[in-house]
């Protein structure tokens, strides 16, 4: 199947240089994705779909523009040229604009292991029976799990193919499933019910955790919500677990795409080579790890899969690029172009996280004498111009080293530089759940607001 | 402007004998409901950065949604692929959710008017001059550069879409409609001794380029986002800690979204989930608050016609008197729960199956004067504008970001603070509501709600509003040391 979207692109490619594009790209893809959904141990809902669409970028010059469809007739793909060039015309020279240099193009030649077929032959009935196991898992896990948001099984399977006028064309294959189930614990009455949810993501069926041991993950996390109530306005250490650190992640990587950096909208702009971090933090982005769900064998301008150290023992080492940004930043691409078929490439990331430390969440935990250990976090409270940072949170509240009641309706708020700065302890537990990972990390000074 | 029924038969060549074979194979294995979604988008972007034009993006979107209904249970498939015998095929796929003899589709679909049409647009955006959207895009440019020297860094975002929809259920039921859709943003940052602070603004609706003039001109967007950014330059810590919060009109009223809105969507207290399940009757809000759901508000973002399921929209009263009385439903939700439709079933696209959103969410007028709610709070915040929220259904705690905001200090608007998220109790938040404003405004029409990974656009609103006690998530450790 890539290979008649190669075609497509190859195609599409050169019918925009035959109708006057100087360079152009295509982006190609097509995907088939299934969702079953039990609650309460009935089935809610069945979907099932496959769709394809394209992108073009045409470039006039210095000029560019771009087009999407999902009409892939010759009849339309004419007008969508047309359309493109018509529009390039309109916009502004752009010096730092066109394809990446033509001799960085090339892709990795080694299976990364991100398709496998299994995710897309399994049948209906197996599906909805993992979804009810997870949750059956999570029902009769405790008395006080009497209700549920239900219990999700998603796969998809599908093929991207990129070509651009340089003479590059490559496509590959990806699959994913993913299992979830989000509980609610209640503890009599209809007063403080809580909710939480745990889940499983791979490349294919047989790597997820059994349903059982999601579902009873799920049951735990929920039921140690019950009875949380808000705490004092304090300066506390906050541990956060390894989903709340993954955001944190999430932040730094706002910060070091070249978009944010070459705009100056980002609080690490011309902090390169400088320490940004304590020197126990070091941050890979790793397009590479077999199975990763940032991993690929070339990126969306058809750079090769690299590895890009961005912090090196607290040292700002290098920026995330895709060909726009470097050139802005007179620097290299990192391979980090990622796009939709709507709109030019964006920077994106490739398996980026914070290399793991030495320390179980259990040393951390016990480490602190008064803190907050942060489970969940809420809200849009970030600025990554200035660093403020400033969320809704719950979790657990630490007491000599011990989890001791659960805490909700509070706030955590520092400045991300300083938050860099202040990682005391980073965690030994690394796992891979999407693009971006994190172990739990011990950060100190933060403000947790509540009463 | 072609009728949109008239857009799919003449484009497509879609015939009412096709959507009854299509609502047939829906049906072949039973179920009790049967409904399909056409849907063509036609979208176009711009984004300026650094004064250049960088990006002009366009595209269409076509496809049918085919749902099936039975009992609790929804089935669904779609096809961006418009060939009889696609659609054909997914709808047998959606029926598979059902397990019996088949039903027979209602015989005669009858073409059913919207009740109203609240965004009658000559010129819709799409079909205007690229130029022409240029022009405003490079107008709020200039503006925010010439507000201030320290305004370092613009940029401007433009998008348009016009959606034609056709919804045919097997109930008997035909409804198209057409719906544009435009919005315009300035994003700033200002410069000062190595101090980077940014702002934001913009507006937009179910409108044409028309729109964009007076108060609603790229000048007075970009000036807005300038002033907001130049503002923060002399920012100091937020407070920490619960005090009372004063809510500037408009897009505050995202506190109603998260707070409220959320929390009273039919799927969640169908399953008794919400932490407002089975409170209807019950006191929600000080009896100064009266909230809406709008879908009808002429022109604004979130209104329509009719919802995504064909229902005609309403003006569905959530709250009245501090009483919560309604819930925001759709079709699924309300024949369970007997209940009837408020027109709030809504889906991203045809991709997507339907559920309960909302339209336009605010609090109406009260008769306190603003200046005067102000005047009355000793020690406290005024946040004017939000960045996003985010509640937790089950547990009605809910956040939303202010990113310009100030203290208050005997009665008076003082210094400004840097961006702090505020964060609160859905279900007991509004019964702190001690004053309501005469001074109701709606937001400027950019908001877009998510929902299960599902976005659709929406409005808030609400007047100057005081909560006695609110938690304000600052980093000055003790909130009385902010006010020495």
């Amino acid at each position: 199947m890539s290979e008649q979207l190669e075609q497509i692109a190859q195609d599409l490619v050169e019918r925009a240089t035959r109708a006057g594009a100087t360079a152009a790209d295509v982006i190609v893809r097509e995907r088939e994705e299934f969702s079953a959904v039990v609650r309460m141990r009935q089935v809610e809902s069945l979907k099932e779909a496959a769709s394809k669409a394209l992108g073009l970028r045409a470039f006039v010059g210095t000029r560019s523009a771009s087009a999407y469809s999902q009409d892939f007739s010759a009849q339309a793909l004419g007008r969508l040229v047309e359309r493109t060039l018509a529009m390039a015309q309109a916009t502004s020279e752009d010096p730092a604009s066109g394809l990446p240099e033509a001799e960085r193009l090339g892709r990795y030649a080694g299976d990364l292991e991100l398709f496998f077929p299994d995710v897309g032959r399994l049948s209906t009935e197996t599906r909805l029976e993992w979804a009810r196991r997870a949750e059956e898992a999570a029902l009769s896990a405790d008395p006080r799990i009497q209700n549920s948001e239900g219990a999700s099984f998603e796969a998809s399977s599908g093929a991207k193919a990129y070509a651009n006028s340089l003479g590059f064309v490559g496509s590959y294959a990806s699959s994913y499933c993913g299992l979830s189930v989000t509980p609610v614990a209640m503890n009599g009455g209809n007063s403080g019910m809580q909710r939480d949810y745990w889940y499983s993501v791979a490349r294919r069926s047989g790597s997820l955790d059994s349903p059982e041991a999601v579902g009873r993950k799920a049951a735990e996390r929920a039921l140690r919500k019950l009875g949380a109530r808000k705490v004092s306005t304090v300066r506390v250490p906050v541990v956060f677990d390894s989903e709340t650190s993954r955001s944190l992640v999430g932040h730094l990587f706002e910060a070091v795409r070249g978009d944010s950096v070459y705009r100056g909208a980002s609080f690490l702009t011309d902090k390169l080579g400088q320490p940004v971090a304590g020197e126990n933090i070091t941050v890979i982005d790793d397009a590479l790890r077999p199975g990763g769900f940032g991993s690929r064998p070339f990126d969306d301008e058809g750079i090769p899969a690299s590895t890009t150290v961005v912090i090196e023992k607290g040292f700002l080492k290098s920026y995330l690029l895709n060909a726009y940004t470097a050139r802005k930043l007179n620097l290299n691409t990192t391979g980090n172009a990622a796009r939709g078929v709507a709109g030019p490439p964006a920077v994106g990331p490739k398996n980026f996280y914070i290399a793991s430390g030495c320390h179980s969440l259990e040393e951390i935990l016990h480490s602190v004498k008064t803190g907050f250990f942060v489970t969940e976090l809420i809200g849009f409270g970030v600025n990554v111009v200035t660093g403020d940072y400033s969320r809704g949170a719950s979790g657990m509240w630490i007491e000599n080293g011990e989890l001791t009641f659960p805490v909700e309706e509070v706030t955590i708020a520092g400045s991300l530089p300083e938050m860099l700065r202040h990682i005391s302890m980073v965690g030994s537990d690394l796992e891979f759940r999407s693009p971006l990972a994190a172990p739990p990390l011990l950060i100190e000074g933060l403000t947790v607001a509540g009463t | 402007m072609p009728q949109a029924d008239q857009f799919f038969r003449e484009t497509y060549s879609i015939t009412p004998g096709d959507l009854e074979k299509y609502l047939a194979a829906a049906l072949s294995e039973g179920g009790d409901y049967a409904d399909l979604y056409f849907e063509h988008t036609t979208a176009s972007s711009i984004a300026v950065d650094e004064s250049l034009v960088k990006s002009a993006t366009e595209g269409i979107t076509v496809g049918c949604g085919v749902r099936v209904l039975a009992g609790e249970q929804t089935g669904y498939a779609y096809t961006d692929d418009l060939e009889p015998a696609k659609i054909s095929k997914v709808a047998r796929i959606a029926a598979r959710i059902a397990s019996g003899p088949a039903r027979v589709s209602t015989a005669g679909l009858s073409t059913v008017e919207a009740a109203h049409n609240v965004y009658p647009v000559a010129l819709p955006p799409t079909g205007r001059d690229l130029t022409e959207k240029l022009t405003l895009t490079r107008r709020a440019d200039l503006a925010a550069r010439a507000y201030d020297k320290r305004i370092q860094q613009v940029r401007v975002g433009y998008a348009d879409q016009v959606r034609h929809v056709l919804i045919a259920g097997s109930d008997g039921r035909s409804v198209t409609d057409f719906q544009p859709l435009v919005r315009m943003s300035v994003f700033a940052i200002a410069r000062q001794n190595g101090n980077a602070q940014s702002g934001s603004y913009g507006g937009g609706g179910r409108v044409g380029l028309e729109f964009f003039q007076g108060e609603n001109a790229p000048e007075a967007y970009a000036r807005e986002a300038a002033r907001q950014a130049v503002g923060q330059l002399d920012a100091r810590e937020a407070p920490a800690g619960e005090m009372e919060v004063v809510l500037a009109p408009g897009w505050p009223g995202i506190l109603l979204h998260e707070a409220i809105g959320h929390g009273l969507e039919a799927d969640f207290n169908r399953k008794g989930i919400s932490a407002f399940s089975g409170r209807i009757g019950q006191r929600v809000a000080s009896d100064l608050c009266t909230v809406v759901d709008d879908g009808t508000v002429p022109s604004r973002r979130g209104s329509l016609n009719v919802d995504d399921e064909g229902a005609p929209t309403h003006k569905t009263v959530l709250i009245e008197n501090g009483i919560l009385c309604g819930y925001i439903q759709d079709k699924l939700s309300a024949g369970v729960m007997k209940t009837s439709l408020t027109g709030n079933g809504r889906r991203e696209s045809y991709e997507h199956i339907p559920m309960p959103r909302m339209t336009n969410t605010y609090m109406l007028a009260g008769r306190d004067d603003p200046q005067e709610i102000i005047r009355s709070v000793k020690r406290g915040l005024y946040a004017v504008y939000f960045g996003g929220g985010q509640v937790d259904i089950t547990s009605g705690k809910f956040v939303f970001s202010a990113s310009e905001a100030y203290l208050i200090e005997n009665g008076k608007i003082t210094a400004p603070v840097k961006g702090a998220t505020l964060i609160g109790d859905g279900p007991t938040v509004l019964t702190r509501v001690t004053a309501v404003g005469n001074d109701l405004g709606l937001d400027p029409g950019i908001g877009t709600c998510g929902k299960d990974g599902q976005s659709v656009p929406v409005g808030v609103g609400i007047p100057t509003i005081k909560v006695s006690h609110l938690t304000v998530g600052g980093t000055a450790p003790r909130a009385a040391s902010s006010f020495t």
